[in-house]
Formats: structure tokens, C-alpha cells, sequence
């Protein structure tokens, strides 16, 4: 029996066709830090991993950001902005709820009327804007589909509170996924993604005080515990064995949390020379933007190259988390 | 079931590993923050990993309550 509805012929599968990140230029050091708090460099560097970090200025915006990284991608993808047909921005740290970043940031790349919006997961919203946007190409909605993670996070601290103004930053990322027209050039594995809402107070911002407040053992445990195997999911679907991965980009939340789920990655056959993002020593934790503009930079230095089987694992308050394999372009 | 004995020397490799502490350091006496130097990240992988190898629960709030590591052998050994 055919179906009552049209629909469009469905494709093989979906790529990543380009990468673009941007971050702002002020750059802020644990010493900077520590004239303003009581806190110092060794602590930060102990328990984060964190050297300095990326604090973008009062008049520099998220959509700025936004905007910057997404040009850059759609220009590396070999693209014009008009071929673009979706824009996804991955964030939660806008100013205001309304409007929306996605549409503005498209408008501001020259992308002309594309099916534009925001989605909030947090950390793990891009992969869950990458997961969709696959989706969306291979099932035939979009056939260029551009995902940013952009974030202000330093609108949303409390910048006397050492527990969390060390760790986040500015930033954005950004990717373009596009149709793969045969099996051979599929590049984005399946998505596996989830939640713990149970969990949903452990990382927030306060009603009162407007400001990002977590709770850092809580999220730790969960952290080092719940993301290898999600991980190792993300692998399963796409029909891989650790063995396969030649990088691995997890949200960079913690340089101690990388460790530890690249150390359970590795007891499950992951190679010792599989090349781990840390891109956090010198960017920050910058939520949705973390995964893209540590890949981003990983290609510029020679880390990730084209044809690297990449695990991309994205996880953060909600709870949420997301991961998937992916293909260098 | 593993005994007191057998549980310290577990929690010692697990403490090695997690910290980088001599196996020998970590008798029963020793206070995981004040002796052994070992922060609240540390401890968080240890009582995971602790869990694991000895099938018990360490929920933060009872992690806080363990000072020393006598206190993690009973805890555990009662647990199990």
C-alpha cells in the first residue's frame, strides 16, 4: 500500500561537509582570575585543567559569534550561504528567549529564508543539532543543513563565585551537514541520545541571582560514569568497535572528566594513540560550542584529519547527552 | 565477600591509581584529605570505582562522612 502523503525519496545517509569556529579575542589566565577571586592558577589547573580561556567583550553578542563561526563553515564546506537550507543554533545563553538566534545569525551569513531555530540541550546541543540535522538531510527535508553551538556564558556568571566563573567561556562552532548521495560517502553515524531529568536541578540557573550555579561532585560522578557508555553506544550504532576511533571530542567539561572516559574507552579496546580533545587547557569550558571548536582546532593542528573516524559525545545539564560518529570531510 | 583485609588492599589500588599514591601509604589511620592529600574529585573516582570492585553503594552524602580510610574499609565491609 502507498502512502496517502507525498514524501520526499529518502537518501543513504548524511556528511559533514565543512567546519568554522571563532572565539573572542580576549583572552582571560587563571592569574587574571585570581586578582578578581580567591582562587590561583595551580587550583584551577588541578581541577579543571583550565590555563585561561576566551571572555568575549560587553558589545561582542552571541549571534556575532554565531554568525562568524557559520560563515566560516559554510565558506569551508565549498558552499554559497543561498545552498544553505536549515539553520540549527545550539544554545542556552541567549540574552532573551525571543527572538530566536538561528533565524538573525542566518540572516547575517546571507543565508536567505532558511528553516531557522534554536535548540536547547546544552552541552550536548550540538550533537543533538548535528543528530537532527542528519536526520533532517537524510530523510529529505534539508539538503544543506548548518548547526551552531554558540555561547555567552559569561552573561550568566557570577563572577565572585570560584566554583563556576573558572570554568566557562565564549565561544562558538560550527558545521554543515550535508546530503551523501551514495553509502560510501556517509559521514554521520546515528545518534544516540537521552536524558536525566531526575537530575535536571544539579546544573541551572538561578531564578534569584540570574547566574549559572552547579553542583560540581554531583555532575562529576555522573559524568565520569554515565558518558563511556554512551560513548561506546554511539560506536555500536554505527557499527564500530573502539578500536576504530581515531579521535575523540567529548564536550570539554573537565580535562579530569576527558581522562576518565577516555581511560574507560581504552579499557574497552579504544587505542592508545586514539588523539583525545583537551582543547578546554586553553578555550574553556564553552558549552554547545565546546565539541565544534575543539575539532576545529584539532584539524588546524594536524590532530583530526580528513578520513579520521571521530567520536563526538556531548553531555551537560538537563541532564542531557548525545553522541555520534563521524567522518572528517 | 571480601574481608577487611582484603578490602583495604583493594581500596589501596584503587587509590594508586586514582591518585598516584603508594599502596603502602594508605593505612587505616590515614585521613584521605589531610594525609593523603586527595581532593573531592579524587574521592568522587575513588568511591566510583570502589563501588564497582566491591558492589557497593557510596552516595555523596555518606562519601563526605568517610574521612579516614578505616572509615571507608568498615563502610564497605558493612555494605557489601
Amino acid at each position: 500500500m502507498t502512502s496517502r502523503l507525498r514524501l520526499p525519496t529518502a537518501l543513504p545517509g548524511a556528511r559533514l561537509s565543512g567546519l568554522g569556529s571563532v572565539q573572542p579575542d580576549n583572552v582571560v589566565t587563571n592569574e587574571d582570575l585570581a586578582v578578581r577571586m580567591d582562587t590561583e592558577d595551580a587550583w584551577i589547573r588541578d581541577r579543571v585543567g583550565i590555563q585561561s580561556r576566551r571572555i568575549a567583550e560587553q558589545d561582542q553578542t552571541l549571534v556575532d559569534m554565531a554568525s562568524e563561526a557559520g560563515s566560516r563553515a559554510v565558506k569551508d564546506a565549498g558552499l554559497t550561504p543561498n545552498e544553505i537550507d536549515t539553520v540549527i543554533v545550539a544554545t542556552c545563553t541567549m540574552p532573551n528567549f525571543i527572538p530566536n538566534a538561528a533565524a538573525q545569525t542566518a540572516e547575517r551569513i546571507g543565508i536567505p529564508a532558511p528553516g531557522a531555530f534554536d535548540l536547547n540541550a546544552a552541552c550536548a546541543g550540538f550533537c543533538f543539532g548535528v543528530g537532527s540535522a542528519a536526520d533532517l538531510v537524510r530523510g529529505g527535508s534539508s539538503r544543506h543543513a548548518l548547526v551552531i553551538g554558540a555561547e555567552k556564558l559569561s552573561d550568566w556568571l557570577d563572577w565572585t563565585d570560584r566554583s563556576t566563573a573558572i570554568i566557562f567561556a565564549d565561544g562558538a562552532g560550527a558545521a554543515v551537514i550535508s546530503t551523501a548521495q551514495d553509502a560510501e560517502s556517509v559521514g554521520v553515524g546515528p545518534v544516540t541520545w537521552g536524558s536525566a531529568g531526575d537530575m535536571s536541578q544539579a546544573i541551572r540557573i538561578d531564578v534569584e541571582t540570574n547566574a549559572l550555579h552547579q553542583e560540581g561532585q554531583a555532575v562529576f560522578r555522573w559524568a565520569t560514569t554515565k558518558v563511556a557508555p554512551v560513548a561506546l553506544r554511539a560506536i555500536e550504532l554505527a557499527g564500530l568497535t573502539p578500536a576504530d576511533i581515531d579521535v575523540f571530542v567529548p564536550h570539554q567539561a573537565n580535562l579530569r572528566i576527558i581522562e576518565a572516559v577516555a581511560k574507560r574507552l581504552r579499557a574497552k579496546g579504544a587505542r592508545d594513540d586514539m588523539r583525545v580533545a583537551d582543547d578546554i587547557i586553553h578555550s574553556g569550558n564553552t558549552s554547545s560550542a565546546s565539541i565544534p571548536l575543539a575539532l576545529d582546532h584539532m584539524r588546524a593542528d594536524g590532530r583530526a584529519r580528513s578520513g579520521d573516524t571521530v567520536l563526538l559525545v556531548g553531555f551537560g545539564a538537563g541532564l542531557s547527552y548525545a553522541g555520534q560518529v563521524i567522518v572528517m570531510p | 565477600m571480601a574481608d577487611n583485609a582484603e578490602i583495604l588492599s583493594g581500596l589501596a589500588e584503587i587509590v594508586e591509581e586514582v591518585a598516584g599514591i603508594d599502596t603502602a601509604e594508605v593505612t587505616p589511620e590515614k585521613s584521605f584529605i589531610d594525609d593523603l592529600d586527595i581532593d573531592s574529585l579524587s574521592m568522587v573516582e575513588i568511591a566510583v570505582q570502589a563501588e564497582d570492585k566491591f558492589g557497593v553503594k557510596i552516595p555523596d552524602e555518606q562519601l563526605a562522612e568517610l574521612k579516614t580510610v578505616g572509615d571507608a574499609v568498615d563502610y564497605i565491609a558493612k555494605n557489601q
